[in-house]
């Protein structure tokens, strides 16, 4: 069946082709995809367009007035480009249809053998390849985004423990492969292994440089399926990223030397040479952490254009690319460092939605462009130009490129390993150098080879297409068998536990500490001094502030598992059927509500309104971060994202006060949701306002603070609203941790001792400290949810006053609540219970707020 | 060489240390020579005062939670053998180190790594760590980023997490299943001690 589905749509994709192929037949020499409005072809098109008649421009002596005209070539190259995009991905999704085949064959390799077929095609239509990867096409409208989005999604605490390995492969490496490849071959040249070439020895040494790049894009595409664990996976990915770099940077130095000749090279040359390796290399990193600290700086104040505000990050991280190409630095590395070093600021700055829309963003265009990569790397193979045979040199490069990868990678593991604190084991560096796959960048540099100075551009060119074919496609088919027949460690994915980051902690401490004793500078110092000197500076000038604080680790663990909780226990609620006794039962909706609203009022500025509809939960967003630390699939946090979204989706959606605009559709261009009208927010008020009119009736009729069950209901509602007021002052300073806890502890305190009511009408009722109250006065009208007025009538369970303190900030309780205890009818027990407690609560509860504030 | 030997020499039952430890003479020497810097007094032992005027140690949040465990019970000082002993805990593990059949668990295994960390939390020497001791690491390493609602909460639930016999405590078996999955050998050992 799936074969079925698989081939019809794969011969709609070629109708759709073939249709797009006849139309552009002739016309188009150049036209490629990607972006270029080459004159040539607009010159080419307008020069047959006469040939191919019909189809043309409206002529221009018009007897009568058209009413449509066949406008072609207004739109074709455009329309070839936008094609082109849409074949590719057809492809893709051809690919995905059957994954009993995706899970032999990496998708990359199916892409190019598809790529074949349609390079078949358009072969077999025009007789010649009208259609093929351009090396401008591929360095500035590919690539650019491939490595963004690799280097953002960077696991970047891995990144950089490991950036001494990564770097020595990359560097270090990458000159050995590209110098020993470019040896042997003119060795066996020399030899008489090749026949009679028009090759010299620089010739050769160019042509292994530009072989030496190992391709982050095929590198990841496979690693990704086959879940190496960490430490393997960082090696290879960052090895990749940065070698690609590293490479052109060689690429460059030596076709500067072939430019120069033979004769004119010495060894000032060569030194010039080496220093220009290094200035381009580190300069382009360089420029790079440039654009990340103007990213960062730029994302502290973009909160007013929160829409196009992941637009900056790929604008920037793009000029970023074409500065370092403009200043002839290293573009790739540039990108790289500009993403790696960016991304914690960014992802503190940005709101939650836009680092979410900027990684969704990068996803699409980076896996749109590595599919379209892969289908021309396999269509630009059909092409009689290019293909000159030569056995010997074709064999003998591929086993260069396959042996002397694996000696490069197993000598610097080795050297590596002296002083690494957790060796490289044996089976990972040959992983590691197995996964040495070729990919795009080889052939784009193949292809910006001149013919001029490389007579034998073409046997290179095929050359080099054979060995991305043979690493890609043979060496992608071989890995997953192999890692799992030598039982390569796979990555665990750990839970995360209080334990683990707290006893993180202190391991950390007691290593520095030992370190001072021994009276070295060990790993920890530096961890220890950058972490000092983050906080202390870069955070400072990144950062906004409001961001700063709040990122404990330990903290963000509790706060992360407590989410965790709430919805194991929304979930449950569900499974027994309804959420109902959530409404039921005040005391458990209230303290539930109130978690969720201390929780995400860290995060979320707007938590304290109460308007989260359907269209508006910030809340799914922070949960989303449950994803093992190097993946970077990003349909796999989705996929395991989604329970807990779901859930806390239908608890909002269900509980919580529904703006009833939400209905009404409405499109905004700037704004994702538009705010209440004015008559909601005034009813909402109201409603608020009635609420408290009737508690505060209630309290005032004599109730003495007793601690009789039945009152409680009615002091519930009172305080409630009161600690209202403290809500939009927490939220809108925005950080002040003490004076969110202890506003909360104020209502629980007053909770615990039934403080008579003030004034329920003053904005700052109930609530002791005076130094509310100017902020409660220009705060806007409160909004209660309709949740809360219900309570005020509710007098069918009563809540435990107990309970009721403690919860808020006991999420010890909240995780007892999943079975429910509370749910009906069993307050006594905790009436019980608190009775004593309450007793001294009132004196001193207060003052230890007091203290605090 | 003829240094490295003089050196040696003037420690006492340096064979037995070194085979107790499994550091190398190079390093034994390195130590020492800490050791006597340390020891400004040149007693031939150390107290808790020249512990405490290394200046990052000083900074240290456990800090002295950290001299405390160079010093057993009652006593006050501590001298080269105890010191390096102490140190020996985060000796990298070697996998290829034959294994003698007969010698005891090494200093730098893992269950010793772990016991260290666990008698950094455990104060009172009970054998758990209590709600209190837990706080008070806590509090000491959050500092003053965090509330005390917080801290509590942040420790209740930690002790939910690992407490399996409901008895609101760590024991060192408990301690040692919440950190099962942690590669301890990778996180308790230092790189220049190898």
């Amino acid at each position: 069946m799936a074969f079925l589905q698989q081939f019809a749509l794969l011969l709609t994709l070629l109708i759709i082709f073939s249709t797009s192929c006849k139309a552009a037949a002739l016309e188009v020499d150049s036209v490629e995809v990607g972006h270029n409005y080459s004159s040539k072809s607009s010159v080419t098109s307008t020069s047959t367009d006469n040939s191919t008649g019909g189809d043309g421009h409206a002529p221009s002596a018009i007897s009568t007035l058209p009413i449509v005209i066949w406008k072609w070539h207004h739109v074709e190259t455009p329309y070839l480009v936008a094609l082109w995009i849409l074949t590719c991905w057809l492809c893709k999704l051809v690919c995905e249809l059957n994954h009993s085949v995706t899970s032999v064959i990496p998708e990359s390799g199916l892409l190019i053998i598809l790529g074949f077929v349609l390079g078949g095609i358009v072969w077999g239509a025009d007789k010649a390849q009208t259609f093929k990867l351009i090396p401008t096409n591929f360095f500035y409208y590919l690539l650019p985004q491939i490595v963004l989005d690799a280097s953002y999604c960077m696991p970047n605490k891995l990144f950089f423990s490991n950036l001494g390995a990564i770097l020595v492969h990359a560097i270090i490496g990458t000159c050995w492969n590209a110098g020993t490849v470019g040896i042997a071959l003119w060795a066996c040249y020399e030899g008489g292994a090749m026949g009679t070439l028009n090759i010299g020895p620089l010739q050769f040494l160019l042509f292994g440089a530009l072989l030496s790049a190992v391709d982050p894009v095929a590198v990841i595409a496979v690693f990704e399926e086959v879940h190496v664990n960490e430490v393997l996976y960082i090696l290879v990915f960052g090895e990749s990223l940065l070698n690609d770099g590293v490479t052109v940077v060689l690429y460059n130095v030596f076709d500067a030397f072939v430019s120069l000749g033979g004769p004119k090279i010495n060894a000032a040359e060569i030194i010039k040479g080496i220093i220009s390796f290094f200035v381009v290399a580190f300069g382009g990193s360089f420029l790079g952490v440039v654009f990340a600290v103007l990213i960062s700086m730029l994302t502290r104040i973009t909160k007013n254009v929160q829409v196009i505000e992941a637009g900056f990050i790929i604008v920037l991280g793009y000029l970023s690319y074409l500065t370092a190409e403009m200043l002839s630095l290293s573009a790739i590395l540039s990108i790289t460092f500009c993403g790696v070093c960016c991304q914690k600021y960014i992802n503190a700055n940005m709101d939650e939605k836009s680092v979410t829309t900027l990684r969704y963003t990068l996803k699409v265009m980076a896996n749109g462009s590595e599919t379209m990569i892969f289908v021309f790397l396999g269509v630009s193979a059909i092409d009689r130009n290019i293909w000159v045979w030569n056995t010997g040199f074709i064999l003998l490069t591929v086993f260069f490129v396959v042996v002397f990868r694996f000696m490069g990678v197993f000598f610097l593991n080795w050297i590596l390993n002296q002083s690494r604190l957790i060796p490289i084991d044996i089976l990972d560096q040959f992983i590691m150098a197995y996964g040495g796959l070729r990919g795009a960048v080889a052939y784009g540099l193949a292809a910006i080879l001149d013919e001029k100075k490389i007579p034998e551009k073409n046997l290179m060119l095929g050359t080099t297409l054979i060995v991305v074919y043979f690493t890609v496609i043979l060496q992608g088919i071989t890995m997953k068998p192999l890692v799992q027949w030598l039982k390569v460690k796979k990555a665990t994915h750990s839970d995360l536990t209080l334990n683990g980051k707290i006893n993180n902690r202190t391991f950390e401490h007691t290593l520095t500490a030992m370190e001072d004793i021994c009276g070295r500078m060990g790993d920890n110092w530096w961890t220890r001094h950058w972490n000092h000197f983050e906080d202390k500076y870069v955070c400072w000038l990144l950062m906004k502030s409001d961001a700063r604080k709040h990122k404990d680790p330990i903290f963000g663990a509790f706060h992360k598992l407590n989410l965790e909780d709430a919805t194991k226990y929304v979930s449950e609620g569900e499974r027994k059927g309804s959420l109902a006794f959530i409404r039921n039962d005040d005391n458990a909706s209230v303290d539930f509500k109130k978690k969720l609203a201390l929780e995400y009022g860290d995060i979320i500025p707007d938590m304290s309104e109460y308007d989260f509809g359907i269209d508006n939960v910030p809340v799914t967003s922070v949960m989303k971060n449950t994803i093992p630390s190097v993946s970077l699939d990003i349909h796999e946090q989705d996929r395991k994202s989604m329970p807990n979204d779901l859930s806390a989706h239908h608890l909002l959606d269900q509980h919580l006060y529904k703006s009833r605009r939400h209905n009404r559709p409405t499109y905004s261009r700037s704004h994702y949701n538009t705010s209440e009208s004015p008559d909601e927010m005034q009813e909402i008020f109201q409603r608020t306002m009635r609420s408290r009119l009737e508690s505060f009736k209630s309290t005032k009729m004599g109730v003495n603070p007793s601690k009789k069950l039945s009152k409680h209901p009615k002091k519930d509602s009172t305080h409630k609203p009161n600690r209202k007021p403290a809500d939009p002052h927490r939220t809108y300073p925005y950080g002040d941790e003490d004076f969110e806890f202890s506003a909360d502890s104020v209502s629980s305190s007053e909770i615990a001792g039934n403080f008579p009511r003030r004034s329920p009408n003053a904005p700052g009722a109930g609530v002791d400290n005076p130094a509310f109250i100017p902020e409660m006065d220009t705060s806007p009208p409160m909004r209660n949810p309709p949740w809360q007025t219900e309570t005020a009538n509710n007098t069918a369970v009563a809540p435990s006053q107990r309970a009721q303190g403690r919860l808020p900030w006991t999420p010890t309780n909240l995780r007892h609540l999943a079975p429910l205890r509370m749910s009906t009818h069993s307050t006594d027990s905790f009436a019980m219970a608190d009775a004593s407690v309450d007793d001294k609560a009132p004196e001193e509860k207060p003052g230890t707020h007091h203290t605090r504030l | 060489m003829g240094s490295t030997n003089s050196t040696l020499l003037k420690i006492p039952n340096v064979e037995v240390l070194m085979q107790e430890t499994g550091f190398s003479p190079a390093h034994i020497i390195r130590l020492h020579d800490r050791f006597k810097a340390l020891d400004k007094e040149g007693r031939g032992y150390l107290c808790p005062q020249d512990f405490g005027a290394i200046k990052e140690l000083a900074m240290n949040p456990i800090g002295d939670r950290i001299i405390g465990a160079f010093f057993s019970p009652g006593k006050e000082t501590v001298d080269f053998h105890t010191f390096v002993k102490i140190l020996a805990h985060f000796r990298p593990v070697d996998k290829d180190r034959p294994k003698e059949p007969n010698s005891l668990e090494p200093i730098n295994s893992r269950s010793n790594k772990l016991k260290f960390a666990f008698q950094l939390y455990d104060q009172d020497k009970d054998g758990k760590i209590s709600r209190d001791e837990l706080l008070k690491v806590l509090r000491a390493m959050l500092g003053m980023q965090v509330t005390e609602e917080q801290l509590e909460s942040i420790a209740d639930r930690t002790i939910q997490e690992a407490d399996l016999d409901r008895d609101d405590a760590i024991s060192f078996e408990e301690f040692r299943k919440s950190l099962e999955k942690v590669n301890i050998d990778h996180k308790m050992s230092i790189r220049f001690l190898r």
